[in-house]
């Protein structure tokens, strides 16, 4: 009984905090918000928003963190990664785009409006019994006798005051709301956080379309690979092979011609030489194809670097990131840059190209802009889908950029972690 | 001459040696990965070093690595570096102190014993030897810039295997002609590069690959 009393008053104390915290915080958040978002067809709004929307999600953790401390509700955070990657007027719009198109920031919106309705009159509720309970006690051990003489009958919840009778009855009633509280102030603590619950927690929607979403991906990335294994057993069995069996043919004929006919077997040798210096090229060519040298060797920055002193026309390389990311990730990512700097020499048309790469956040950010004329698209059977087919894999996103006379902008992102 | 070498491939390394040594050089230390090479680089100092760009343990770029660190020890080392590919980076990377005395060769060159082994006395005396692959990108890359567009077929051919790193006598050789109109070609493609004429050997491939390198 001690032990649920206590628990009665601590909640009846988080009650009165958490409903302090939703109609000051809280309601300060939702306005603020809600004007800060109303000012971004005037641009005010693209600095505002982002910094508020930091702070709503801060309010939320800060409120996710109570509900399991408090009632072991456990409200699952699905942020989308990503934070300030570029800096000046772009940046800016590209992360309050980013942070508005988020799904979890409408859930946040929809958390602070029933936080500060539904969350706060049931957090109240706790505080509110005992304070009543406690009251009724207060009325009847004098306390009515100056009010009523103040203002007449005095309504103590339902029940008209006006004598020590009913103020005795006041006191009845003031218990019964104590036991009352002793009993549901924990449920009533538990049941603010499930109602924060209810809005901050991703939909099913949201989660079958992530489903699907991994589904198609995994789809891509198996089929991939399939018709990778399947040009690299090709190669290897018309090329290198083919090449090696004709050298060792050549040393047969060689080894019968070499006291007959020396001439002609000097020749041989001479061809059976050409025949291992090309089978070694191919080769070469085939192990670019699947891992470059240079990737596996330096990682991502450093291979960027030597694709675009490759190129043929002059191309600028800036890499911001310390340490490596995961071996698959890297992989894309190269191969993600090589096919956009194709792409922009084969059809940008410009002279000039630069390849930005930063990690920050846990997200690696490519961009690869060139001054050519523009108009490239992502569409079906260019280039650029099979570029985000191979970065959907990781969860990466590209978006590019290339309105008619230029410049295109092709930028990549992928959420991971570097070491 | 005395070579410290460093390939970890049982099968090539030995093959090294074998062809090393057929042409009258002294192996000082055959060994198979960095901390080693390190080690026989900074103690036996040798006439030139002969080092695989990939190397135990890290199987990366252990190799030019250690090549890169000794020539910071002791500048003007010579070394040669042998790879399975041949990147501009690591051509550059190379090249980068000014120095001379550095060559960069895709493995396949050793087929060609002769030219090889002349790829290393060349290196060992203070000279450069670049894989014709990394020249050729390099010219393939620029052949639309301006002053490179200037030059004549012929001038080209004679710039590729300057860059190499060859003399105007192998240069005559190889093309058929006499020196002097070798020693006129060069002259004509400094000119219309702008450089200031050397005879530097060395000099010449930094100059040809600064210019390059300017985009």
């Amino acid at each position: 009984m001690i032990t649920r009393l206590r628990a009665s008053l601590v909640a009846g104390v988080r009650g009165l905090a958490l409903a302090l915290t939703a109609l000051i915080g809280s309601v300060l958040l939702f306005t603020l918000t809600l004007v800060s978002v109303s000012l971004i067809p005037i641009g005010i709004g693209i600095f505002t928003t982002p910094p508020l929307l930091s702070l709503v999600r801060a309010q939320a953790n800060s409120r996710r963190l109570l509900a399991a401390q408090w009632s072991g509700v456990r409200i699952p955070s699905a942020y989308r990664p990503g934070g300030p990657a570029r800096g000046g007027l772009a940046g800016q719009v590209e992360r309050c785009v980013r942070m508005m198109k988020d799904p979890a920031t409408r859930r946040d919106m929809q958390w602070l409006f029933t936080d500060i309705t539904a969350g706060a009159t049931v957090a109240l509720l706790a505080p509110a019994l005992w304070l009543e309970g406690l009251f009724g006690l207060l009325l009847a051990v004098g306390l009515w006798k100056p009010i009523v003489e103040a203002g007449g009958t005095y309504w103590y919840t339902f029940l008209p005051v006006d004598s020590a009778g009913t103020a005795g009855l006041a006191a009845v009633l003031g218990l019964g709301w104590m036991v009352l509280a002793t009993f549901v102030n924990p449920l009533l603590v538990r049941s603010h956080f499930r109602i924060a619950a209810a809005s901050l927690t991703p939909s099913r929607g949201d989660l079958e379309q992530r489903i699907d979403r991994l589904t198609a991906t995994r789809h891509d990335a198996v089929d991939t690979s399939a018709a990778e294994l399947r040009r690299i057993e090709r190669d290897l069995h018309d090329g290198a092979q083919a090449r090696l069996v004709a050298m060792g043919m050549n040393l047969s004929t060689i080894e019968a011609l070499i006291e007959k006919d020396p001439a002609q077997a000097k020749k041989l040798i001479a061809a059976a030489r050409t025949s291992s210096a090309e089978a070694l090229t191919e080769l070469r060519d085939l192990v670019r194809g699947i891992h470059p040298p240079v990737l596996a060797e330096r990682g991502l920055g450093d291979a960027v670097r030597a694709l675009a002193l490759r190129l043929p026309v002059s191309c600028e390389v800036d890499v911001e990131m310390t340490g490596r990311v995961e071996a698959p990730v890297e992989s894309a990512a190269y191969f993600a840059v090589s096919e956009a700097l194709t792409n922009a020499v084969k059809h940008g048309g410009g002279d000039r190209i630069w390849v930005d790469i930063t990690h920050t956040d846990g997200s690696l950010r490519i961009a690869v802009t060139d001054n050519g004329g523009g108009g490239a698209s992502v569409g079906a059977g260019s280039g650029l889908s099979g570029v985000e087919r191979r970065l959907g894999t990781f969860d990466g996103v590209l978006a590019v950029s290339s309105p008619a006379g230029g410049p295109t902008m092709v930028t990549m992102e992928i959420p991971c972690a570097s070491s | 001459m005395r070579v410290v070498l460093a390939e970890d491939l049982f099968l090539l390394r030995d093959g090294l040696v074998r062809m090393l040594e057929a042409f009258g050089f002294e192996i000082l230390a055959a060994v198979e990965s960095g901390p080693e090479l390190s080690k026989a680089l900074a103690e036996l100092e040798p006439d030139v070093a002969v080092v695989d760009v990939r190397l135990p343990p890290s199987h990366t770029d252990e190799g030019l690595q250690c090549a890169l660190a000794a020539r910071r020890a002791r500048p003007g080392l010579p070394v040669l570096v042998l790879s399975q590919h041949v990147e501009q980076l690591y051509a550059r990377e190379l090249l980068a102190d000014g120095n001379g005395g550095v060559g960069y060769l895709l493995k396949d060159r050793v087929f060609d014993a002769e030219q090889f082994v002349d790829a290393v006395r060349r290196v060992a005396g203070g000279g450069t030897a670049m894989d014709p692959q990394v020249i050729s990108q390099l010219l393939s890359r620029r052949s639309q810039d301006q002053p490179i567009g200037a030059l004549t077929p012929r001038e080209l051919e004679v710039m590729e295997l300057m860059a190499q790193g060859r003399s105007n006598t192998a240069i005559a050789t190889q093309l058929v002609v006499t020196e002097r109109a070798i020693a006129k070609h060069t002259s004509n493609i400094f000119a219309k590069l702008g450089l200031p004429v050397s005879d530097d050997d060395n000099r010449r491939v930094l100059a040809v690959l600064a210019y390059l390198d300017r985009g």
